[in-house]
């Protein structure tokens, strides 16, 4: 495989500009995919899905609520991974990925949060509980908000990227750590409140509906983040003259 | 011609004494964090109650929380003033391996923050009606958790080090990472006093330590690579 071809993608990919040509016909596919999944998904699941026998229509807060969760934590691995690439290969678009996926990530958890306090109220009769799960949540906010103000803290652009790179990865190496531990602790505890507990089997009618959010929250994740990625290159690059060109001339 | 260099070992000692006397010179900062974990002892039976049987059934989790705020406020002081004068910048540029200054550096941090505040936890332990089982528990349990804070705080401190007022943010970066010390240190104190045996969180204890020694002085010569020189 001496083909030098074969790796002119991931050299494309890693120039900024090469990155802003190559995902531009990438959008509307991706928009397309990401919006016709969540209204296929929507309507599946809040008019069609049957009712939960216990929760009633309360329960049907979990199509928007698991997808973000899982994103959420997905998401900080994202970041942390483009901050290692960054570190390790200097790659100046895996900073601008990290920097795009940081609010994103954090946005994603205070909607599972707040999803999660709105689910709980009719289900539980409170808005917050300390269990073991939405705790490890918060705390995953915190983590992020803790990326963000350091990257803002920063003047210089390049030190903001590697310090929130190496904040990130710290923060990678301690979650299982945080999140085995407020287990324990919760256990520990046991306050006298209902366990939170899923029914550990759902049934397909409800499932299949919530397999389709989470693949359409995917294609949206993917999409705002090329977005936000797509916008931090051109405003890092905006002195170059191929952003001035896109700009005045409008070709590609 | 290459300049004749100095041992790790003798640099690393002469770093330790360094730090040391000037730790002793600076006796009111020193102090300062001290008097922080007691006055915010007196803010509790203010602020909450009296009672001493409401008291002691607080008094582990309080005694963990305050100490970790005092350790907080203390860690901004690791890197602040060396970087100020331009030590740090020589410490970065010496041919000395970084990590290990690091280590020596947060060491030096831990026996006048730490060791002290430990010292100084039985009073608070009298102040908050701690049972009298909870005290050996405490001062173990603190001993081991005030040296993980403070290497996880150096991180922390080497990422805001350059940053004009800094101290806020620090906090907001570290304080998540403190989470599991919390959780294991107030829980070997509760656990005493409960009338169990405080070993299985003192362990957990432990072993935050080792892996903080071991992950904590490379993420923060790093970090204070990236802080100075971009």
């Amino acid at each position: 495989m001496a083909n030098p071809r074969s790796f002119e993608w991931f050299h494309r990919l890693g120039s900024p500009q090469g990155f802003y040509r190559m995902t531009t016909p990438w959008l509307p596919w991706l928009a397309a995919a990401a919006l016709g999944l969540l209204a296929v998904g929507t309507v599946w699941g809040l008019g069609f899905a049957p009712q939960d026998a216990k929760q009633g229509n309360s329960f049907r807060i979990i199509y928007i609520h698991v997808p973000a969760a899982f994103l959420a934590l997905a998401g900080y691995y994202v970041m942390a991974v483009a901050g290692a690439v960054g570190l390790v290969w200097k790659m100046k678009l895996s900073y601008m990925v990290m920097k795009a996926a940081a609010p994103l990530g954090a946005a994603l958890t205070l909607v599972s949060l707040v999803t999660g306090a709105l689910w709980g109220k009719p289900t539980w009769g409170t808005y917050w509980v300390w269990d073991a799960r939405i705790t490890s949540m918060l705390v995953l906010f915190f983590l992020y908000l803790g990326v963000i103000a350091l990257h803002h803290a920063y003047s210089n652009g390049e030190a903001a990227s590697k310090a929130a790179a190496v904040l990130a990865l710290v923060g990678t190496a301690n979650i299982p750590i945080i999140y085995k531990s407020v287990d324990w602790w919760y256990t520990l505890h046991q306050p006298a409140t209902i366990k939170l507990t899923e029914a550990p089997s759902m049934h397909p009618d409800m499932f299949q509906p919530l397999v389709v959010m989470i693949g359409g929250f995917y294609c949206l994740y993917a999409l705002v983040l090329i977005l936000a990625t797509r916008v931090e290159v051109l405003h890092r690059e905006r002195r170059t003259r191929w952003v001035r060109d896109l700009v005045m001339g409008g070709a590609d | 011609m290459a300049a004749p260099e100095l041992p790790v070992t003798k640099a690393v000692r002469a770093l330790l004494a360094r730090d040391l006397t000037l730790a002793i010179r600076h006796r009111g900062e020193m102090a300062n964090p001290l008097i922080f974990f007691v006055m915010v002892a007196t803010l509790v039976p203010l602020g909450v109650t009296p009672e001493a049987r409401e008291l002691a059934r607080l008094a582990p989790g309080m005694i963990w929380v305050m100490a970790l705020l005092s350790s907080l406020l203390s860690a901004e002081t690791l890197f602040l003033s060396d970087h100020r004068d331009g030590t740090l910048e020589q410490l970065v540029l010496s041919p000395q391996p970084l990590w290990l200054l690091v280590l020596a550096k947060v060491l030096v941090h831990w026996l006048v923050t730490g060791l002290p505040l430990t010292l100084l936890s039985p009073l608070l332990g009298v102040m908050l009606s701690l049972p009298a089982a909870g005290y050996g528990p405490m001062m173990a349990s603190l001993a081991l958790g005030t040296a993980a804070l403070s290497l996880i705080g150096a991180i922390g401190a080497a990422l805001t080090v350059a940053i004009p007022r800094g101290g806020l943010l620090l906090s907001l970066i570290v304080m998540p990472l403190y989470m599991p010390v919390l959780i294991f240190g107030a829980s070997a104190v509760q656990q005493a006093v409960d009338g169990m045996a405080p070993s299985g969180p003192l362990a957990v204890l432990g072993a935050l330590l080792a892996f903080s020694c071991l992950m904590s002085p490379f993420a923060t010569a790093g970090a204070l690579r990236v802080s100075l020189h971009g």
